[in-house]
């Protein structure tokens, strides 16, 4: 990285919503959307269903274009996907790819992003690790349970080494117990490694324990409704920071914004 | 192949069988009109032993193959191609339109104009008939892919090609076994038919000049034979889909 970016990236905010308005198909689904993200925060995005929040993350990733204002990324607009910017998707099943084993599928970023073959073995294996595959690198993703799979849709995300995250519902489909592990994992990684993560939810108690922000959206079209910040000491503690009085307060605040919808 | 053989399964084909026994035999048919199974088991041992049975297999099996190598390889690339070319598709989808409705034993006069008797002229009439299924099914496979899969390639930046080699091919691959599958058996009707109506050779013929020839137990050998060839093939190439794609080869499958 030249010096001159190196100095772009800290001044500007990591991702730059500027009044940006969507329409697709001649449906106006975002409007007026303007948010600062910084680099390394977590910011978690809720809201009654088709309020847009998806089609924000789409919009970081580059697969819409806003219809007016600009979403920027490290200062500059964002105009097309990249692996800088990782998306961990909703639907793991159809985001891994079946015929090639957990180690090959962190492989195909890796591959991407040209990293010399002689590399890649050592690396995969520190993919894996992280995300606590280490001993399933030859299992398929048919032989792999839902959280397994999340986790290795986690660990090719990583490969990436980007520095945003998106994060579509990625622990919906998992039952509770797994859901938690992998939310403490998941702050975990993010934290040791500074990435930024946009991440999107349904569940307002996941959005306030994960998030240093949480963001609203009101439907019809989707409009950011108010911006929480979220008052609760890292590292968060699945049984302490949800008895915390900030927690139960917030919890309460988005819990009548979503009843409200 | 364990359902087909098992005790329970065999058990209505067996009844089946004893019936026409016992019906052929208590109508008191002449051996000109219709053989009963016994009959029809000797000649099917008959032509076993003096080999006659296996040439014309073998001519049945080859032309279908070759047939099947021409007309299923112009179909895969003319499929893939159209699958992943909106525009190609487009452009030619009038033309394929015009051809395909054409039924294929329809070309039999005209191969047999151009090529005469022997393997050209049934494989150029296989070929005809396997390239649309393999067409429509690698052009279907190749659309089919999961849009997620392609959103990933995106998000990585992949190259077209490597798009096209290391997504789109191995996620159609499953499809594309299907469409062979589907290909192959049209593809050893098409050759039978093609020597009942006109070809001298191969089990086709063997079965027209058993009935011209008023040998209906040697007839109903042939197309017994035909029906276990047919068998044969199909289970040979589902076991070989399971052993290639296990669960990705079913429709849903791939979780």
């Amino acid at each position: 990285m030249s010096q001159s970016a190196v100095a772009t990236s800290q001044a500007a905010p990591e991702i730059c919503f500027d009044g940006v308005d969507l329409s697709l198909g001649g449906l106006e689904i975002l409007k007026g959307i303007d948010l600062e993200i910084r680099r390394g925060e977590f910011i978690c995005v809720i809201g009654p269903s088709g309020c847009g929040k998806t089609t924000m993350l789409r919009l970081i990733a580059g697969f819409h274009r806003a219809t007016a204002g600009a979403v920027m990324h490290e200062g500059r607009a964002v105009n097309g996907p990249s692996p800088d910017i990782a998306i961990v998707f909703q639907d793991y099943g159809k985001a891994l790819l079946p015929w090639r084993n957990a180690a090959d599928n962190v492989a195909l970023a890796l591959e991407a992003m040209r990293v010399p073959k002689s590399q890649r073995a050592d690396m995969i294996t520190g993919f894996l690790g992280k995300v606590g595959l280490a001993d399933h690198a030859q299992k398929f993703p048919s032989q792999m349970s839902g959280g397994m799979q999340q986790r290795l849709q986690i660990a090719r995300a990583l490969a990436q080494n980007p520095s945003v995250l998106l994060m579509d519902e990625p622990f919906g489909a998992l039952d509770a117990m797994t859901r938690q592990t992998l939310q403490d994992e998941c702050l975990n990684l993010v934290e040791n490694m500074g990435t930024t993560v946009f991440f999107v939810t349904h569940d307002i108690e996941e959005a306030i324990y994960l998030g240093d922000r949480v963001v609203t959206l009101s439907p019809n079209p989707g409009r950011i409704a108010d911006i929480h910040t979220v008052n609760l000491p890292r590292p968060r503690n699945q049984l302490t920071t949800r008895e915390d009085p900030e927690f139960l307060r917030l919890r309460r605040v988005l819990f009548d914004f979503i009843q409200g919808h | 192949m364990s359902a087909l053989l098992s005790m329970r399964g065999l058990l209505v084909p067996a009844l089946l069988l004893l019936g026409a026994e016992v019906l052929v035999n208590a109508a008191d048919l002449s051996s000109n009109n219709i053989a009963p199974p016994s009959a029809a088991f000797a000649a099917l041992l008959r032509i076993m032993l003096d080999g006659t049975l296996f040439v014309s297999t073998g001519q049945t099996l080859l032309a279908t193959a070759m047939g099947l190598a021409v007309g299923g390889s112009l179909g895969l690339v003319a499929g893939i191609l159209l699958g992943l070319s909106r525009t190609a598709s487009r452009l030619m989808t009038v033309s394929l339109e015009f051809f395909r409705p054409v039924p294929a034993v329809a070309l039999i006069p005209i191969s047999m104009l151009v090529f005469g008797f022997g393997y050209a002229m049934e494989v150029a009439v296989v070929a005809f008939a396997a390239f649309w299924p393999m067409l429509i099914y690698c052009k279907g496979a190749i659309e089919a892919v999961e849009p997620q899969l392609l959103e990933v390639a995106q998000m990585l930046r992949l190259s077209y090609f490597d798009t096209v080699r290391k997504i789109v091919l191995p996620a159609a691959l499953p499809r594309i076994f299907v469409a062979l599958r589907t290909a192959t058996g049209i593809a050893l009707i098409l050759g039978v038919t093609t020597e009942i109506l006109s070809n001298p050779q191969g089990l086709g013929f063997a079965v027209m000049s058993a009935q011209q020839s008023l040998h209906p137990d040697n007839m109903i050998a042939n197309i017994f034979w035909l029906g276990v060839l047919g068998v044969v093939v199909n289970s040979g190439l589902l076991w070989l889909q399971s052993r290639l794609f296990g669960n990705a080869g079913r429709p849903g499958g791939g979780r």
